[in-house]
């Protein structure tokens, strides 16, 4: 095999260009490869603090009649839950209702907080501080949708314990940004207390934000979600992302393994003479067969170092200064942030590499499997054969 | 030593399909060859004069017949038998010299010994001392498209004795060489085949060639015609 080697790298340093443009194209893709992953790995991390940041705190204590899922279990889907079991846990009461913003009307999430909470990044001392009689905060998109802005009052109507409709104004009290769609758009948060008031539901919640401290046990009424399980769900959206962006991928894949295999090809109907004469010289035709088996594994090896050379101060500027992301969002539905900063793991790298060795040597191997039948006395005269 | 046999070949028969037919290109041919023979086969185009060293090389088998070379019966060896044979004992010129492109004539000749697995010190030594005998040994790292069609010639000369082989097949070496070029060629193999005892077996129909041969084996449509000793004056050999 060593002779096979030193022989493919000579050859393919003799072709010249036609070598570089070769390893150059495989190059390009691993460097998409590892970029791209590292560009969904980024998203990954990313999305995963900022849901635990602003969402999933360290899991959610659901009412069993409620499903996130399914906005007609919000009306029943609530609960009291038993003060000595609330330790750690900080309560959300959700319910649905009406804002009438420029006269426009538009359903929505109302949702009440602990104004004193600090599990989730939501600014919710915004609401302690502020003087008007229902302060409430609400997220950038919701901003956006409603054309609201700090200050703004806008009429609200919701329907209380039994059913009857009452109406307010609420006063928009602070406009947060957030990468979590989900506790912004179409979302309006207020103090729990007031919501209790508004609603009649006097110590109820839909569900609970558990602490760092939270230890779950067994409620009966209630089911827990953990902070793994709801990481999980995140993890599998970005995951389905990387399979339909691997489309990408394996195509770009697909065009330098082509350009390998063409090349290949082209050099096992070219090289006859060449071939002849090796075996002319004494080499088995198994041997001729690896030489042209190495040249395409090479061509791997060359790609990496050439991809060393422009990717790594790509790859690098890219993770140390981020991508603007043109798609929002909310129009995906999950957690994205305007800039991502791609992560590159050095598995991530190796198994690329060795993915795009072993398919190159494929590749090389289908085309020079011709020479072990090959005539020798014709490939001396150069005939194709 | 110089009466030893290294080629038998006996009722040697080769056909090839053409079409629907066949094509008889050696026919019933049975020779000998001994050690250190400067010996041709001659005849005019498709007499089979490459088929048969083709066969004498283990690159081709024949269809009927056998052809000994050095011991071993062409037609039984495997093809990891056929390369030793040819990688150990045999060196071949081609009439287009056939270098490896994008090597330097010093790997050119190199080639063979990293074959045999000598060691780096072993194939310097053996590599110089080859180009020395065919005065190529200031020209070592060039390419061959930057030779002449003589000194091309040359380095496949050097490339093929390099490895001190038994038995030099050399297909039509001066068919692409001017007159000069071809005597000074021919010359070199006469004198290496003195000094080291190399059998050569031409195949020619190249009269400056046939003027070296010691021996003519005369081909016409796959037969021997005739096969003669040539005495030379003493300024000639």
């Amino acid at each position: 095999m060593k002779l096979a080697i030193q022989l493919a790298y000579k050859n393919l340093m003799g072709a010249g260009l036609r070598t570089w443009l070769n390893a150059g194209v495989l190059s390009f893709t691993f460097v998409v490869i590892i970029f791209y992953n590292g560009l969904i790995d980024g998203w990954n991390e990313q999305a995963s603090v900022d849901g635990v940041n602003w969402e999933y705190a360290n899991g959610h204590l659901l009412h069993k009649d409620y499903d996130k899922y399914d906005p007609f279990s919000i009306d029943d889907g609530h609960g009291i839950l038993p003060k000595i079991k609330r330790k750690n846990l900080t309560p959300i009461l959700i319910r649905q209702a009406t804002i009438y913003p420029q006269g426009r009307m538009m359903n929505i999430q109302l949702k009440g907080i602990d104004e004193n909470q600090t599990v989730v990044k939501l600014p919710t001392k915004l609401l302690l501080s502020s003087k008007a009689e229902i302060p409430a905060i609400i997220g950038k998109r919701m901003a956006k949708s409603a054309n609201l802005k700090v200050g703004d009052e806008v009429l609200i109507r919701w329907r209380d314990k039994n059913g009857t409709y009452d109406a307010t104004n609420i006063t928009i009290a602070g406009v947060f940004d957030t990468n979590v769609p989900t506790v912004d758009a179409g979302q309006v948060w207020i103090s729990i207390e007031k919501l209790w008031k508004m609603t009649g539901l006097e110590k109820h919640a839909t569900m609970f934000l558990a602490n760092k401290d939270y230890s779950h046990k067994e409620i009966s009424g209630w089911k827990f979600e953990s902070k793994e399980s709801l990481l999980q769900e995140l993890t599998n959206i970005i995951s389905m992302k990387k399979v339909s962006g691997s489309i990408v991928y394996l195509l770009l894949m697909a065009i330098s393994l082509l350009a390998i295999f063409d090349t290949q090809v082209l050099s096992v109907f070219r090289r006859q003479k060449e071939i002849g004469t090796y075996i002319a010289l004494g080499m088995t035709r198994f041997q001729v067969v690896k030489i042209f088996t190495a040249e395409g594994a090479m061509y791997s090896i060359f790609a990496t170092i050439l991809g060393m050379i422009y990717g790594i101060p790509l790859l690098w500027y890219l993770a140390e200064y981020g991508i603007a992301y043109s798609i929002s969002g909310d129009t995906m539905g999950v957690i994205i942030a305007d800039r991502l900063y791609p992560v590159y793991g050095i598995g991530l790298v190796i198994v690329t590499v060795i993915l795009v060795t072993i398919s190159a040597t494929i590749v090389s191997f289908l085309p020079a499997r011709k020479i072990s039948k090959m005539d020798p006395v014709e490939a001396l005269k150069g005939k194709i054969q | 030593m110089k009466n030893e046999n290294i080629i038998t070949i006996e009722n040697l028969v080769k056909r090839y399909k053409v079409g629907e037919g066949e094509f008889t290109a050696l026919n019933d041919i049975s020779l000998k060859f001994s050690r250190g023979e400067f010996a041709g086969i001659v005849g005019p185009s498709g007499s089979g004069k490459t088929t048969m060293l083709n066969i004498i090389g283990s690159l081709d088998n024949p269809t009927e017949g056998t052809a000994i070379v050095l011991g071993k019966n062409i037609s039984n060896l495997t093809h990891k038998e056929s390369a030793h044979l040819r990688n150990k004992y045999l060196g071949f010129i081609f009439q287009v010299y056939n270098l490896l492109p994008v090597y330097t004539v010093y790997e050119n000749v190199e080639f063979a010994l990293i074959l045999q697995k000598r060691s780096a010190s072993e194939r310097k030594k053996a590599v110089m001392e080859a180009l020395e005998w065919v005065g190529l040994e200031n020209m070592a790292d060039k390419k061959p498209s930057k030779l002449s069609g003589g000194e091309g010639q040359r380095v496949a000369i050097a490339r093929a004795m390099v490895k001190k082989p038994e038995l030099v097949l050399a297909d039509e070496p001066t068919a692409n060489l001017d007159a000069k070029n071809a005597h000074a060629i021919i010359q070199t193999m006469r004198q290496l085949n003195k000094e080291l005892n190399t059998t050569f077996l031409f195949s020619t129909h190249d009269e400056k060639v046939m003027g070296y041969l010691d021996r003519m084996i005369h081909l016409e449509d796959g037969e021997v015609a005739k096969d003669e000793i040539v005495e030379h004056n003493s300024a000639q050999s």
